[in-house]
């Protein structure tokens, strides 16, 4: 170790971001007074977001080229009992890897938002916020312990319950929100649950501590049953990341969270905070790899979401949700992979889908924008002549996302499948046919939605809801005709295209083979041997890319393509004739799963139901009805009998003071002999 | 006839239940209250000077000393309040003070 990473320089990566933050919130807000303007606010937190990628960078740099490590605790919050509750940063590989992740798309949408929000009356609050997440996100992925990762998983809770409202006029903004803040607490709840246990049982919420007792964990059963306490752990950890990153059944919230401003869909809702949930399981490997059963739940749950939110990408029309469900769809590819023990691939496919996913997201704000805030993918059409850079962009997003060899997302993905085939977990199967299915499905609305905004027929016109529309947003160009967004707008998509094409070729050998996880992600080589079958069948990025030309996922998604190239540019007739063959199916998918309706029909009102109940028996009748006011009635009743006794006549009492002698008197003179 | 300890004791006994009968029986005036209370005094007092000669102990004639004593204060008493009371209620009727009725 040559050279060890310095506290304070770590410390200032996630505060560069907050001080930009507080200082965009508050000064620039209304509620410090509108102090600073639009310009200054954006150059304090681009300024701040820059700052922490340029250390990220280095930190990155001095871990692979150095192999410099950090694992300290720089404050004590307090001790209770033996459990120390502290804030500290643990630097290895991962870390290094998801901070350069975060803080390099965080600046990208930094930089787009100038163009994006240009018109919006919170522009300054907009950047308070998204510094303010780098900040919640940084912790996060920088945490050496549980209890920092939990706030910091909280706290980029609360940015995207915030950001998600952020137009919180809009009703259905604010439905979002909630949903999307109930959703995830349903997910935290496991999740504390799981760090409860932790601490309970082995004393700490150090990582390093608390993978040393790994073994003694094993030994142990849940108290009362015959349940391994690592399973339950582990399922309880995962629970925690069902909802953050969106598994089924509690992705619910991911789509309806597209109500916010397209730039935190690209950093919050696809690139950074959803990926959270991988990133701690990828963390929490040492103990995931103990207990085959969480490997097998966490496997099949990635399958089921990987393969059926793929599904609803098909009939979406909105294009930004298309790319959330694309989403949803991505991250269960990288569940899949963690039930795999091939946490490296999942974390790889993380890195490589922040980019190419925020490059889309990112894309389709600027086609958003660029066709008067109008999201509906059945009123684009022929765009690429008049976005260029756009077009460009997206079909280079859309290439990595499907899979196409050399690019990133090839890489990723391929890997994800391979060693999906290779593990021998009894889900295996399963999962193995859902992310091959689902590499078509992937292609086809991937395909679909890029055909139909940039190619084909200008159909921008013809929208109904049009003028609206053009009304709404209040800017005066003329006519409907779409228009190139804004250099602020390009760069980032172009400085964002450039690792969707490339990061994969370059980075594939030392992220999954090397060892820049060596000591981050710890696999039982013995029971999990995935990554020895990958390494052995692995002969250099080329050779990779060539081979898949010759394998089902490459054929699985030129199929896709050619699918939706027919079927929506040669012979549009053909998707509704199948849509009217298949209602029932179709019906389902545009109910998806009717998740929402099981949600809100059964759960919610199920809840509401036993609230009521309890209300009104449990409350009213038994606790107010029974306990309080029964209570004073009785007292009531027998006061109102015992005070005919209080006559207030002396003789009276004077009668019953006799009658009393008389009775303690025969009691002490006969009866007590 | 000689006069024997149950001579003494059946008067007593009957100034006793003289006096009890007088508490309950008495609407009327709160003076033949406080004379009935005197009374039962008196009737404890005939107890121990007919139980100390029969004993042959003089404490019991020193104890009916004390118990006259007391009473005579507890008489003044209890007339003190019955002045006040009937300046303040105009009636000294038994039947009327029943103010601690609850």
């Amino acid at each position: 170790m040559s050279q060890t990473l310095n506290a304070s320089t770590l410390l200032a990566v996630p505060m560069a971001p907050l001080v930009g933050a507080i200082l965009a919130g508050v000064f620039g807000t209304q509620f410090g007074g509108n102090w600073i303007g639009r310009r200054l606010t954006h150059s304090l937190t681009i300024l701040g977001v820059l700052l922490a990628f340029i250390l990220s960078a280095m930190t990155l740099k001095s871990v692979v080229m150095d192999g410099a490590r950090f694992n300290e605790s720089l404050y004590t919050w307090m001790v209770v009992g033996g459990l120390k509750m502290e804030v500290g940063f643990l630097i290895d590989g991962l870390t290094a890897m998801m901070m350069c992740v975060v803080t390099f798309v965080s600046l990208m949408v930094h930089i787009y938002t100038i163009g994006y929000m240009e018109e919006d009356e919170g522009y300054n609050r907009f950047f308070a916020y998204i510094s303010l997440f780098t900040f919640s996100m940084l912790m996060l992925v920088m945490s050496n312990n549980m209890l920092q990762l939990f706030f910091g998983w909280e706290a980029v809770g609360l940015v995207s319950y915030l950001l998600i409202g952020f137009w919180f006029n809009k009703p259905s903004a604010i439905f979002a929100n909630m949903k999307a803040f109930l959703v995830n607490r349903v997910g935290d709840f496991g999740f504390i649950l799981g760090i409860g246990l932790i601490a309970a049982y082995s004393g700490t919420l150090d990582y390093a501590e608390v993978f040393a007792k790994g073994a003694e964990l094993t030994a142990l059963s849940l108290p009362g049953t015959s349940w391994m306490l690592v399973t339950v752990i582990c399922i309880c950890l995962f629970i925690g990341a069902m909802g953050k990153s969106a598994q089924f059944p509690l992705h619910v919230w991911l789509p309806d969270s597209m109500e916010g401003p397209t730039p935190i869909s690209a950093l919050i809702h696809a690139a950074t905070m959803v990926t959270a949930g991988i990133f701690m399981v990828a963390r929490m490997s040492p103990l995931f790899e103990l207990s085959e059963t969480a490997l097998n739940f966490v496997m099949v749950i990635g399958a089921i979401t990987a393969l059926f939110m793929g599904f609803l990408g098909i009939i979406q029309n909105d294009i930004k949700r298309v790319v959330a469900y694309s989403t949803l769809s991505q991250l269960g590819y990288m569940t899949v992979a963690l039930g795999a023990s091939a946490y490296s691939v999942a974390v790889f496919h993380l890195m490589t889908h922040a980019f190419f996913k925020a490059l889309l997201f990112l894309a389709a704000g600027s086609v958003i924008m660029g066709l008067h805030h109008n999201q509906d993918i059945r009123w684009m059409g022929g765009v690429r002549k008049y976005m260029p850079i756009t077009w460009i962009t997206s079909l280079l997003g859309s290439l990595a996302l499907i899979g196409t060899p050399l690019f990133s997302g090839f890489y990723s993905k391929d890997s994800i499948i391979e060693a999906v085939h290779e593990s021998h977990l009894a889900g295996a199967g399963f999962a193995h046919f859902a992310v091959l299915a689902g590499v078509f499905v992937t292609a086809f609305y991937s395909f679909r939605m890029y055909f139909l905004v940039f190619h084909g027929k200008e159909r921008y016109d013809q929208n109904p809801d049009a003028h609206h529309d053009a009304h709404h947003d209040g800017h005066g160009h003329d006519a409907h005709k779409p228009h190139e967004s804004p250099w602020v707008v390009t760069v980032p998509l172009i400085l964002l295209a450039i690792p969707s094409v490339v990061i994969g070729f370059m980075t594939i050998s030392p992220m999954l083979f090397g060892d820049l996880f060596k000591d981050a992600i710890i696999v039982d080589a013995v029971k999990h041997p995935v990554m020895q079958e990958l390494k052995s069948a692995f002969h250099g990025p080329v050779a990779m890319a060539l081979h898949a030309l010759s394998t089902a996922p490459f054929w699985l998604a030129l199929a896709g393509v050619v699918t939706a190239w027919y079927m929506y540019l040669i012979n549009p007739a053909v998707p509704a004739a199948i849509g009217r063959a298949l209602r029932p199916l179709v019906l389902i998918l545009e109910n998806k799963y009717f998740m929402d309706w099981i949600n809100e029909n059964i759960l919610a009102r199920g809840a509401r139901a036993l609230g009521n109940g309890l209300w009104k028996v449990g409350d009213r009748t038994v606790i107010d009805g029974f306990f309080v006011d029964g209570s004073w009635k009785l007292v009531g009743k027998v006061s109102a009998w015992s005070r005919k006794l209080q006559t207030g006549y002396l003789y009276h009492y004077a009668l019953v003071m006799i009658l009393g002698i008389f009775v303690l008197m025969t009691y002490f003179v006969w009866l007590n002999k | 006839m000689a006069l024997t300890l149950g001579h003494y004791l059946a008067l007593g006994a009957m100034l006793f239940a003289l006096a009890v009968i007088g508490i309950f029986l008495n609407r009327k005036n709160l003076i033949v209250l406080l004379m009935a209370i005197e009374l039962m005094l008196l009737a404890v007092n005939m107890n121990f000077v007919a139980f100390s000669h029969y004993l042959g102990d003089m404490h019991g004639q020193v104890f009916v000393f004390f118990i006259l004593t007391v009473a005579a204060a507890e008489s003044a008493i209890g007339l003190a309040i019955l002045v006040l009371l009937f300046r303040n209620k105009n009636s000294i009727n038994v039947d009327e003070l029943n103010s601690l009725k609850g």
